[in-house]
């Protein structure tokens, strides 16, 4: 499986990443060696085994509903790059 | 710090030989004086104090455990409160968490004394620590060559004897490799032992904590203190946590049956002196009574493909979070919406992390789902079947924990897939979720080399006590860089 | 050419839980933005969800009232998409195993049938957050207080043939869910929200047309509106030689039209797959049994029960189970006075008038099921009459009393003693006999004249059925 510049961008753009054109030869070059390497993965018989999503047979514990966390607006949005009313802010989105 | 254990520093804080305090301002002066080493990419020398003054009044209260008011340094993907968390990207240079992660909550609760945050591999993705944003981090023994990765820092910093303690994490041998590397010991525990809680996520379903240290004692003492049930991870299990360190003494070689993977043995690409260290550590084992065993992991040479689709897989979407919106990197005057995620993203993670994601991006999407994705849950199932039939018949699983000693620094940058097999002997125990440890066992060309003993679910007591045992039969552990002789 | 509609709804049933579903933030509606969003809310680095106990036993209710199978092992999996709503960059939902498998739902049609609607699943996931684009300047404004809001999302076979249909359905659905007490039902909140994919095609053909997705629909009025308009879009679109394009829709309700969305759907690879985080959901028999010993009695079951054992007719059963409340309030208010048709009258009658006249609910009404009842018993044992009860009625609800005590202060109480009622009579003959030689001429529609001049005379007290007799008697005697 070989990969060209051209999807290198479509990928990024699904994983909303910015990639510069002259780095786009060299991920696509990355991207295609990684992608032969766990090519092999294809000749193997898998038939009648279910894939393996936790190393661990276990289940889903549940919480109780009980309300066990407070207001710390003031402590998160100290972090974010920009606030106003206590809103996080983004450029205007379009629907 | 002398070169002292946790378990010899805590017997001297007791006896009032020196107390923490001044432990901590001996360990401080030392961090200070090795930056060559880049081993830390925050210090916090006041934090530290004051938490030592707590731990010299606990002790004066006779409320001491055994990691009271011993120095210890978080690797830097552990969420601490009022401390910045980086996880050695650029992303989070800022980034100041409200909040402790388990593993960090706990040595605090046991009264070990935080000195700083240790570099690593950029959102713990890469086995040299070059991939850091704070730039790579150098091995104790040779300047020149890499402290392996993810947790570099972490092993640097306690193999040149700067903490006596750290904390690493493991996805695909970033504990263990590290510890080989750099000749300390290093224990992944088996997935769900330890909380992942406040732990900044690489790969959900592999990702675990565990401790690094120069004897299997220390990572006793630690694991002791690290494990537990928290509510807050739905994937740690309640489980009763036993005294590792106790049960030490209790484990006897004599007896021990020992499985040697045929596969890891027959590898291509494994540096001779490593085969020869290993077997050398084999026949101290056999020399004390174990009982060595010939058994097969036959789909072991799989393991590194279906940990490089998985791994990206989880990782593309954990790192979705970072998006310049409510904490992290934030790219300037974006044009609109779009612009914002993608130069934010674009400027904050380096090139090995966007490589990864890319990789999961494609992994997961329509089309490619069954024949990456699914495929590679399904022989993650084969190699853990694996492991189920070998461990039927052995109590531990012995291997060399990486291909080669130490390589030189920029040798595999250019190359990701050679990289990526610098894990292929730690890969497949997190596919499986078992605990695995690496300790030294002995040199090659003057560096390094790790023994890997792989253990069943939850018997990391196994695991450490035929560490334990090997160390009473040998003094690698206690070789230094830079010491004569 | 006759054209069918053909409309499968998606609705989503915010539960009704203390917290979020994978945090312990609180759900409360209408908190200062951001003031509820806990660090896994936000998806800080390093924390993880764990699932809430009450939204798995809210969707087993759901199961087991759709007479769905409850899966016994679901499991979560990670819708990815960027979206400033979406802090982690993905929405946890259900994708291929969700946890109550194919139900059904049955509504009544206009012309008195019923038609059963194929449920295909329901499944739990996260709420997103809310982003604001007004008052921002050039910005958007993101309140995260939403996300992780447990949702029941419950999708419907496209059973649907009119956007009658489809609100009966809905309509039906947003009934049970607050019978279940799963969800508040509130609509202007969001707690209970569709979205519909409609297509067209030729009366008579078996494929389906290609189909669009209508969303933000929050009222049942809207559903109908935007069904209807994109049903005739399509239609003339497709008479003009066009095409019906896939692709998700906005409904403007100011214009009453939907439109293409732009932004959100153009990258809709959502690379699902399951969340590492989180493990298997098991549901034990155990559990399924123990949440349908909670269960109330099904509204449907109910009504049944009600013709059956009350003698109401179906329509009427049908009203009065429309809500848990009120069917509660109607037993109440039948066993209170032993007569469930007079009570099942004045509930959908003047009590329910009265309710909507004042803008009240059940839980505000100023008279409650026993006060009725004691009205009504009053009634029975032929106090009043049906028609001073209807004044009584008015000054219980004004609070003036119970039934007896304003009967007693007004003086209210019928006039039932036979020979009172005969000298009343006598009077209204003696003092018209002009009418009464017309009566007795043949024109006996003056009976009603006659009536009404002695209930008048009583001050509306006398027993109208004793009125009647005794004046028949006199007249025709």
């Amino acid at each position: 499986m070989s990969i060209d510049a051209r999807e290198v961008g479509q990928i990024a753009h699904l994983a909303r990443l910015a990639i510069n054109a002259a780095d786009s030869e060299v991920h696509a070059r990355n991207l295609s060696d990684i992608l032969a390497f766990v090519e092999r993965l294809s000749g193997i018989d898998t038939a009648g085994i279910g894939p393996l999503a936790h190393p661990l047979d276990m289940t889903q514990r549940l919480r109780p509903d009980e309300v066990s966390e407070g207001d710390l607006r003031e402590r998160f949005q100290a972090l974010a790059p920009a606030t106003a009313e206590g809103h996080y802010l983004v450029p205007r989105v379009i629907e | 710090m002398h070169d002292r254990t946790i378990a010899e520093l805590a017997a001297g804080l007791s006896r009032g030989d020196f107390s923490s305090v001044e432990l901590t301002r001996s360990v401080l002066a030392a961090i200070d004086q090795a930056g060559d080493l880049n081993a830390f990419i925050t210090v916090t020398p006041e934090q530290a104090l004051v938490e030592a003054e707590a731990a010299d009044a606990r002790r004066a209260r006779g409320d001491a455990g055994p990691l009271t008011g011993v120095p210890i340094a978080h690797k830097d993907i552990f969420c601490t409160e009022g401390v910045r968390t980086s996880c050695g990207s650029h992303m989070l240079d800022t980034f100041v968490p409200p909040y402790d992660a388990f593993v960090v909550e706990r040595l605090r609760a046991a009264g070990a004394v935080m000195v700083g945050k240790t570099n690593m591999d950029e959102f713990a993705m890469g086995s040299s620590n070059e991939t850091s944003w704070y730039g790579p981090v150098r091995n104790p023994w040779d300047s020149t060559a890499v402290p392996g990765g993810s947790s570099g820092g972490s092993a640097a910093a306690v193999a040149a004897r700067l903490v006596p303690g750290a904390t690493g994490t493991d996805t695909g041998g970033s504990i263990r490799q590290p510890a080989a590397l750099t000749g300390i010991c290093g224990l992944k525990p088996t997935y769900g032992r330890v909380s992942r809680y406040g732990m900044v996520a690489f790969a959900s379903s592999l990702d675990q904590a565990g401790p690094m240290a120069t004897d299997a004692r220390d990572l006793a003492l630690m694991l002791s203190a690290m494990a537990g049930f928290d509510p807050r991870d739905s994937t740690c299990v309640e489980r009763g946590v036993p005294d590792y360190a106790a049960a030490l003494g209790q484990q006897d070689l004599a007896g021990l049956r020992i499985g040697l993977p045929r596969e890891y043995f027959s590898a291509e690409g494994v540096d001779p002196g490593v085969t020869r260290a290993i077997e050398e550590a084999v026949e101290v084992f056999r020399a004390a009574g174990a009982e060595i065993r010939d058994i097969s992991l036959p789909n072991t040479e799989l393991a590194v493909p279906v940990y490089y689709v998985i791994a990206p897989a989880e990782a593309s979407s954990n790192l979705s979070r970072f998006d310049g919106v409510r904490y992290g990197h934030r790219c300037s005057d974006p044009v609109d919406l779009e612009d914002l995620y993608k130069r934010s993203r674009g400027e904050g993670f380096g090139e090995e992390v966007k490589r990864r994601i890319m990789v999961g991006t494609y992994a997961l999407s329509a089309g490619y789902y069954d024949a990456y994705y699914l495929k590679a849950q399904r022989v993650r199932r084969m190699i853990r079947d694996d492991f189920a039939r070998a461990l039927e018949e052995v109590d531990v699983i012995a291997a060399p924990t990486a291909p080669s000693t130490a390589f030189a620094l920029g040798s595999k940058a250019d190359d990701p897939v050679q990289m990526y097999l610098s894990d292929i002997f730690t890969i497949a125990v997190n596919l499986a979720g078992l605990p695995a440890l690496s300790l030294p066992a002995g040199f090659s060309g003057g560096r390094p080399v790790g023994l890997q003993l792989i253990g069943h679910y939850f018997d990391e007591a196994r695991l450490l006590g035929a560490a334990h045992g090997y160390q009473q039969h040998t003094d690698w552990h206690s070789r230094r860089p830079g010491a004569e002789g | 050419m006759q054209w069918e509609a053909v409309i499968g709804l998606e609705l989503h049933a915010q539960l009704a839980t203390r917290t979020k579903i994978f945090s312990g933030a609180s759900t409360a509606y209408g908190a200062d933005a951001n003031t509820q969003a806990c660090a896994i809310d936000l998806g800080m680095p390093g924390v993880l969800p764990v699932l809430n106990e009450r939204a798995v036993r809210f969707a087993i209710r759901l199961g087991l009232a759709l007479d769905a199978e409850v899966a016994g092992r679901s499991v979560f999996a990670r819708k990815n998409y960027f979206y400033p709503d979406l802090p982690k960059g993905y929405q946890i939902s259900q994708y291929e195993i969700p946890v109550v498998g194919t139900g059904h739902l049955d509504i009544d049609l206009d012309d008195g049938t019923s038609k059963r609607i194929g449920v295909t699943r329901a499944h739990l996931e996260e709420d997103a957050g809310k982003s604001l684009h007004e008052g921002f300047g050039a910005m958007s404004g993101i309140d995260l207080n939403r996300a992780g809001t447990p949702l029941l999302e419950i999708v419907s076979e496209p059973d649907l043939r009119s956007a009658k249909e489809a609100v009966a359905y809905m309509k039906k659905m947003h009934s049970l869910v607050r019978y279940l007490r799963i969800c508040d039902g509130n609509m202007q909140e969001g707690s209970f929200r569709c979205d519909a994919n409609v297509s067209v095609r030729p009366l008579g053909q078996d494929e389906f047309g290609t189909r669009t997705e209508i969303k933000n629909l929050n009222s049942f009025r809207f559903v109908e509106r935007a069904i209807n308009y994109e049903i005739e879009r399509q239609i003339e679109l497709i008479q003009d030689g066009g095409s019906v394009t896939q692709e998700t829709r906005l409904y403007d309700p100011d214009r009453g039209e939907t439109r293409a969305m732009r932004g959100k759907e153009e990258a809709n690879d959502y690379r699902y797959f399951p969340d590492p985080d989180l493990l298997p959901l098991e549901i034990t028999a155990d559990l399924i049994n123990e949440v349908r010993a909670e269960l109330p009695e099904l509204p449907d079951v109910r009504r049944a029960r009600f013709v059956a054992d009350y003698g109401l007719p179906n329509y009427d059963a049908g009203v009065l189970t429309a809500s848990r409340e009120l069917a509660d309030f109607f037993e109440a208010v039948a066993a209170g006075c032993d007569d469930a048709k007079l009570a099942a009258n004045w509930v959908m009658g003047d009590f329910a008038g009265a309710l909507n006249r004042d803008s009240l609910d059940l839980a505000t009404s100023p008279v409650d099921a026993e006060a009725l009842s004691g009205l009504l018993r009053r009634i029975l044992d032929d106090t009043i009459s049906g028609k001073i009860a209807k004044e009584v009625f008015e000054a219980m609800w004004q609070g003036e009393g119970d039934a007896d005590t304003i009967i007693s202060d007004r003086g209210l109480t019928q006039v039932t003693d036979a020979s009172e009622i005969e000298a009343l009579v006598d009077a209204a003959i003696a003092g018209n006999p002009q009418q009464l030689e017309q009566y007795r001429a043949g024109k006996t529609k003056l009976m009603g004249f006659f009536v009404g001049q002695v209930m008048k005379a009583s001050g509306g007290k006398a027993n109208p059925q004793q009125v009647n007799e005794i004046l028949r008697r006199r007249l025709d005697g």
